[in-house]
């Protein structure tokens, strides 16, 4: 228990710099692939600092309401994670947190950010699936859905469920924003709607939407890191280089693939976990 | 901490011969790298602190670079690259050209040069950089006296 609640301290006051630092990680990685020098390693820092120090235009009274919410439900859900509760639970609250960031861009009367929201939705429809498989995989390896139970098993969840963590890790490029499937909206500046779902969102609420995305950044890591620990030191080791292995991944298919037609991704993550999660399944339903 | 730390580009390309526009892209490549002093091409006005503006204004975008301006949160800065955006160069004298940037919006910096050399691109931001950090404590001393 005081493990449980050591981690959910550290998450709320950390998580937003292990986020931002993982950014500005990436965002270095990012340069020296293309040849670049890039940006320093806080740069994620200054450009909050730079946020919250600039006018906030606001186009609506509900906009920044819905923002906060989007905050509040990612850490929510991350106080989930981490206290060790349900990982269903875990997943409910991440998805209502992305729909008051839909509703935020839906919100504001421009079509650019209206149709970032049309696509967060579409992004949402897509990893889904993947994200209940994850959980109900997670389930049959541990016979439980409490993450503390999943934590604590022998053996470490990736030996059952290799498929699904594949599946998995094929959605976190959806959720990270990363190239093939950055559709509602992109770090990069060749996005063709503007800036999709942040569009209309400037100064300390934009500022409000970066946190919470190194929440989610740290949570989903998280869930990555549940498939390796099984409560020994070696284990926390495993799930370290696992984080850092699948988030330099996400950052090598960034710069490797172009972004796709909606309809591409919709297909190929449903066919991906349709045959890496479902066969999984299948197959761990028959030897268990 | 200084807000320069962090300047965001939004880059607009007026009545031209597109030389200065790709210059201004390619101080953003990897030979010239703006992105190591935090410089972001963003695209979107609202998230915009600099305002890089190219090519010359006619009767057609002036009110296309008035909307861009307005619509960019304080502090701002506004920097004229290229010949044409300083005073109309080369087309100064065309009937369709009311003349440089200033014609529509205040300037602050202005890039000489056809087409402006991407040192001369990057020394320019840099300058505009210098006067966002300035224009934030005038933002801040305003909203002390209010």
């Amino acid at each position: 228990m005081t493990t449980a609640i050591a981690l959910t301290i550290g998450f709320i006051i950390l998580g937003p710099f292990i986020g931002g630092l993982l950014e500005g990680m990436d965002r270095v990685v990012c340069a020296r692939m293309q040849g670049r020098q890039g940006p320093p390693v806080l740069q994620p820092f200054y450009d909050i600092y730079k946020l919250f120090n600039k006018q906030s235009i606001l186009v609506n009274n509900i906009q920044d309401l819905l923002v906060c919410g989007f905050l509040v439900f990612v850490v929510f859900s991350g106080v989930l994670f981490f206290m060790g509760e349900d990982i269903l639970l875990v997943f409910f609250a991440l998805t209502l947190a992305e729909i008051f960031m839909v509703m935020s861009s839906a919100s504001a009367n421009s079509p650019y950010s209206s149709m970032g929201a049309q696509r967060e939705l579409v992004q949402a429809m897509t990893y889904e699936p993947m994200l209940l498989l994850t959980a109900i995989g997670f389930y049959i390896a541990a016979e439980s859905f409490r993450v503390d139970d999943i934590a604590r098993t022998d053996i470490p969840a990736i030996v059952y469920l290799p498929g699904i963590f594949l599946g998995y890790v094929f959605i976190l490029t959806i959720k990270f924003r990363k190239s093939p499937f950055d559709l509602s909206t992109s770090h990069h500046a060749h996005q063709e709607m503007v800036r999709g779902l942040t569009t209309e969102l400037s100064g300390n609420i934009l500022a409000l939407v970066e946190v919470a995305e190194w929440y989610e950044t740290v949570l989903l890591l998280g869930v990555i890191g549940l498939f390796f620990v099984n409560g020994t030191w070696w284990g926390l080791v495993l799930a370290l280089v696992g984080i850092l292995v699948s988030f330099f991944f996400e950052t090598f298919v960034d710069n490797v693939f172009p972004r796709v037609h909606w309809d591409t991704m919709v297909k190929s993550t449903w066919m991906f976990t349709l045959i890496a999660g479902g066969i999984n399944l299948f197959i761990l339903v028959l030897i268990r | 901490m200084k807000i320069s730390k962090s300047p965001w580009i939004i880059h607009y390309d007026g009545s031209s011969c597109n030389g200065c526009d790709i210059e201004v892209l390619d101080s953003l490549m990897p030979k010239y790298d703006l992105e190591r002093f935090g410089v972001v091409n963003t695209g979107n006005p609202k998230h915009a602190d600099i305002f890089l503006v190219t090519g010359g204004i006619n009767a057609q975008n002036k009110p296309v670079v008035q909307q861009i301006y307005s619509q960019m949160p304080f502090p701002k800065v506004v920097v004229a690259v290229g010949i044409c955006a300083c005073n109309g160069g080369i087309f100064k004298e065309c009937y369709n050209i009311l003349g440089g940037v200033d014609k529509a919006i205040p300037v602050d910096i202005y890039v000489p040069g056809c087409a402006a050399r991407p040192e001369a691109i990057i020394d320019g931001v840099m300058k505009a950089v210098a006067l966002l950090d300035k224009k934030r404590e005038e933002m801040k001393k305003e909203a002390k006296e209010n």
